[in-house]
């Protein structure tokens, strides 16, 4: 069978991205054909003022090189431009006389520079600021003239006038307003900025229009005049006045245009057979002129494209940041604010630091931040996701601090890190690494250099390291990641419409759920297959049935593997109180099977240490002690101080309470692993501050702590509740607990989310709602009601074929 | 010379699973089967620090290690972007329900 043919006019990064989303989701579906005019592969534009300040090279800049295209079997028409496009015999046609007929049509036909209508416009030496072209223009001229002057005080004009000077040129900025970035910064930030860049040796002209370009004896450009009469020497004239999309083509088609190629929200044009994204298109009446919402746009496009028919595209919030190189200035949303908006602001001259945050009722609205810009991102994500900032407010403007302390020496703003600074502790990954793969390789998304350098890959402590490292590398281009961000590769859709999904709609098996949420593999992958076995065993207990191969090997195996593939062996010893027989019985098995190292555990536990797994049910049956489940996403075990019994200060029965609480949720798979703590009086001997349940005993009752973590980014506990008996000891703490193993996402630990979440929705589920609480406590016992312990199960002959090897030969 | 032996029935292999066939000279090899019930033979070592691939999560053709997350596949040994590495591939074949190593 013949397939339907693809026409891409455009080739540059809006276009070719939709053709990488689509072979991500269809790579077979289409004959692809190309039409740029430009003489190049796709590049990335937004480094052009890296390759014009000297900081990169043409070649540093290409992100689809001529083999991609071959790779992917696309018929590529370089140095091409398409006049016509006949849709009612669906082809188009290029200038030399090409044709390409087409099914379906992209235009990603992107903007031109805007040229003001002044007299002299057409001189030799008076040049936009747009392809490879005109930088290479731009670097030519830089050799052999002097006095170059840059029409426009916006992004692109200031990064122009930047690398020209960084050439040698003496370059003066001319510019209509008030005062620069007006559409990117507040006045005052405006102003800081003028200032450091004069410092380092630019001009400005503010205030000024321009009247006329003037020509020399040579006959090019000499001279430029303003209309207030007074004149400047010019050898280059830049002008960076702005942009227009470029929609003439599909005007001349027919196709329904205004200021822009109009298009819905799936970006499909008023000829259904026709998509276009990108700066050509008008969407909602807004043109975009930044990379972010382009891509965006892309993933829709190719959604679309690839019949899938689920995407839409609703619009972007946008940050902005100026790529000079030691210059830091981010802005994002509504940074100038208005009448029914307030303003948080941090104003520091002397030490060249202002940062403005737009705050609206009970939310953040617009940033704009010059001189310190690390949490850029973090604001980034509070504006695009509408989050209520009351509980921050107070600290909102010192930043996120977000960033785990271990593994990277502490360092929590990448700005200050020097290239050679480790910033995954893991993977052994520097900062300087990171940017070049950014660089090189063309990288938008913290997924990207987790893919392409493994940073961030393991603990993830260092995610917002990275994010920050994005942003402070490329400005404009980065994509924060989106709100429900697509669990893994095999689908699009995130672990909150997933578990949706298995609730709405009653699903019980994985490929069940894969089939009625079009996984697009057959058995998914080693991400997803395990998150999707614990919503459907948590979601529906007793009925779901439990998938071991879609586990880890340790909840496989229920040891925890270790790196020469042994496993260790914890057994339960509940409120880490034990007895002479137990110990006794330890001891014998650690001699039969010749263990090589026994351990206390931090878990107040015994471990037995380099196990062979075909041993593993013989040690189980030799032991007889319950699984410690010291190695599952799942309960831990419950730490506990003396307490009452016998210590001087203890005011409640700690241990007691620990192996209560221990014995009540015995066998409890969770998102991810679920710590708990109980000490006996304020002085907290069983650290409670840093489980994800920590009790303390006072002398009325006991005090709940939940969300507290040890581990990457250490993590206070917040005060939950206070209660009287041992008995609602249980009932709120396994509410809580409950709540999180139906709402949380798989691997995400209780801080994470209730930083989601938030603290009062929970408290209002569990402390505020009692029918709720004891509901949700009824529904954990249900769960946990019968589930055998799994070491048991398997000296019974559960599961042996997991722990026999094959014929010896 | 090598030849073909009978190491098992094909259903004493979990879908989407493993077992491992001990070898005398400390190469144990993983013998893994997927969904549609192909048959894959690799030395049961990743490329990357040794891991034990046979107790990695099987999906398509591809085993993810259990140390470290190396993706290998099961057909080439070889070892997804941008991790770098190879692992000995053996010759297995299923035959009325058989499965059969080269050795």
């Amino acid at each position: 069978m013949q397939k339907p043919k693809l026409v891409l006019i455009g080739n540059g990064m809006a276009g070719v991205r939709t053709l990488e989303e689509l072979y991500k989701l269809k790579p077979d579906m289409y004959d692809v054909t190309v039409f740029g005019a430009e003489p190049h592969p796709n590049y990335n534009r937004i480094l052009l003022s890296p390759v014009l300040a000297g900081e990169q090279t043409v070649q540093d800049i290409i992100l689809n090189d001529l083999d991609w295209y071959a790779e992917h079997n696309i018929t590529l028409h370089l140095n091409k431009k398409v006049v016509k496009i006949d849709r009612v015999n669906r082809k188009v046609i290029a200038e030399d006389g090409t044709e390409a007929p087409y099914d379906r049509l992209l235009l990603a036909t992107g903007s031109n520079p805007f040229i003001l209508p002044v007299p002299g416009k057409d001189l030799p030496g008076v040049i936009t600021y747009r392809d490879i072209y005109d930088t290479e223009q731009m670097i030519e001229a830089a050799k052999v003239h002097k006095h170059a002057v840059v029409i426009g005080g916006g992004l692109l004009g200031l990064e122009a006038a930047n690398g020209l000077m960084l050439r040698g040129m003496d370059v003066t900025v001319v510019h209509l307003g008030e005062w620069l970035l007006e559409r990117q910064l507040d006045k005052t930030a405006g102003k800081l900025l003028q200032k450091s860049l004069e410092d380092r040796g630019l001009k400005f002209l503010l205030m000024k229009q321009t009247a006329e370009l003037v020509a020399g004896e040579s006959g090019r450009v000499a001279s430029v005049k303003f209309k207030d009469g007074e004149a400047i020497p010019a050898d280059l004239v830049v002008m960076a006045v702005g942009i227009r999309p470029n929609y003439e083509l599909a005007e001349s088609a027919g196709l329904h245009c205004n200021r822009g190629i109009v298009v819905n929200d799936t970006l499909q044009t008023f000829d259904p057979k026709i998509y276009a994204i990108g700066e050509c298109v008008n969407h909602r009446g807004v043109a975009y002129g930044l990379v972010a919402p382009l891509f965006e746009m892309a993933k829709v496009a190719a959604n679309h494209l690839a019949s899938y028919g689920i995407g839409t595209y609703k619009g972007s919030i946008l940050s902005t940041k100026l790529k000079v190189t030691g210059i830091d200035l981010f802005s994002a949303g509504n940074f100038m604010g208005g009448d029914d908006t307030e303003d948080i602001i941090l104003s520091d001259p002397y030490g060249g630091v202002y940062k403005r945050l737009v705050v609206q009722g009970d939310k953040l609205v617009g940033a704009c931040l010059y001189g310190d810009t690390a949490d850029g991102a973090w604001y980034f994500k509070l504006i695009r996701e509408g989050k209520a900032i009351h509980e921050l407010r107070d600290r909102l403007m010192f930043g996120e601090s977000e960033v785990g302390d271990t593994g990277h020496q502490g360092h929590n703003k990448a700005a200050a890190m020097a290239d050679s600074d480790e910033v995954c502790g893991c993977n052994g990954i520097t900062k300087g690494t990171i940017v070049q793969a950014i660089k090189e390789k063309g990288l938008f998304t913290v997924d990207d250099v987790k893919k392409c350098t493994k940073a961030s890959g393991s603990c993830g402590s260092c995610k917002g390291l990275v994010e920050q490292i994005l942003i402070n590398t490329l400005g404009t281009s980065f994509q924060a990641a989106p709100k429900d961000k697509a669990i893994c590769g095999c689908t699009d859709h995130g672990h909150e419409a997933i578990r949706k999904a298995i609730r709405d709609q009653h699903l019980t098996s994985i490929p069940d759920t894969m089939k009625a949420l079009e996984w697009r593999t057959p058995n998914g992958c080693a991400t997803c297959r395990p998150a999707l076995n614990y919503y459907l065993i948590s979601t529906w207990p007793k009925e779901a049935k439990d998938d071991p191969q879609s586990r880890f090997i340790n909840e496989r195996a229920h040891g925890n593997i270790q790196k020469d593939g042994t496993f260790s062996v914890i057994p339960q010893m509940k409120g880490g109180v034990t007895n002479s027989s137990e110990l006794r019985r330890i001891a014998d098995v650690a001699d039969k099977y010749a263990i090589p190292m026994m351990k206390v555990t931090g878990g107040q536990r015994i471990d037995l240490l380099g196990v062979k797994k075909e041993d593993l049910v013989h040690v189980w049956a030799d032991l007889g002690m319950n699984s410690g489940h010291a190695y599952g996403k799942s309960i831990r075990t419950v730490k506990t101080c003396v307490g009452s019994e016998f210590c001087r200060f203890g005011t409640q029965n700690s241990t007691q309470m620990g192996i209560d609480l221990e014995t009540m949720l015995a066998n409890m798979w969770s998102p991810h692993k679920v710590k708990l703590a109980v000490s006996g009086c304020p002085r907290n001997c069983a650290e409670s501050g840093i489980k994800d349940v920590g009790v303390i005993g006072v002398d009325s009752g006991w005090e709940i702590y939940v969300a507290g973590n040890g581990g990457i980014k250490t993590e206070v506990a917040q005060f939950f509740v206070k209660v009287k008996t041992a008995e609602e000891v249980k009932e709120y703490s396994g509410a809580f607990l409950q709540l999180y193993r139906e709402e949380g996402f798989y691997l995400e630990r209780t801080v994470h989310y209730i930083h989601r979440v938030g603290l009062e929705y929970v408290k209002g589920k569990v402390v505020a709602d009692e029918a709720n609480r004891k509901a949700l406590y009824e529904r954990l016992l249900f769960s946990l009601e019968g589930l055998p312990d799994p070491w048991q199960a398997r000296i019974d002959g559960a599961q042996k074929h997991e722990f026999k090897m094959l014929e010896v030969v | 010379m090598s030849e073909f032996k009978k190491i098992c029935k094909l259903e004493e292999i979990p879908q989407l699973g493993s077992r491992v066939v001990k070898c005398k000279n400390g190469n144990d090899i993983a013998i893994f089967r997927n969904a549609e019930d192909k048959v894959f033979a690799l030395t049961d070592k990743c490329p990357h620090k040794g891991g034990p691939l046979s107790q990695g999560i099987v999906y398509g053709e591809t085993v993810a290690c259990p140390l470290h997350g190396w993706q290998i596949g099961l057909d080439t040994g070889e070892a997804a972007a941008p991790d770098v590495g190879c692992t000995n591939r053996h010759a297995v074949k299923v035959e009325g329900g058989e499965v059969y190593l080269e050795l």
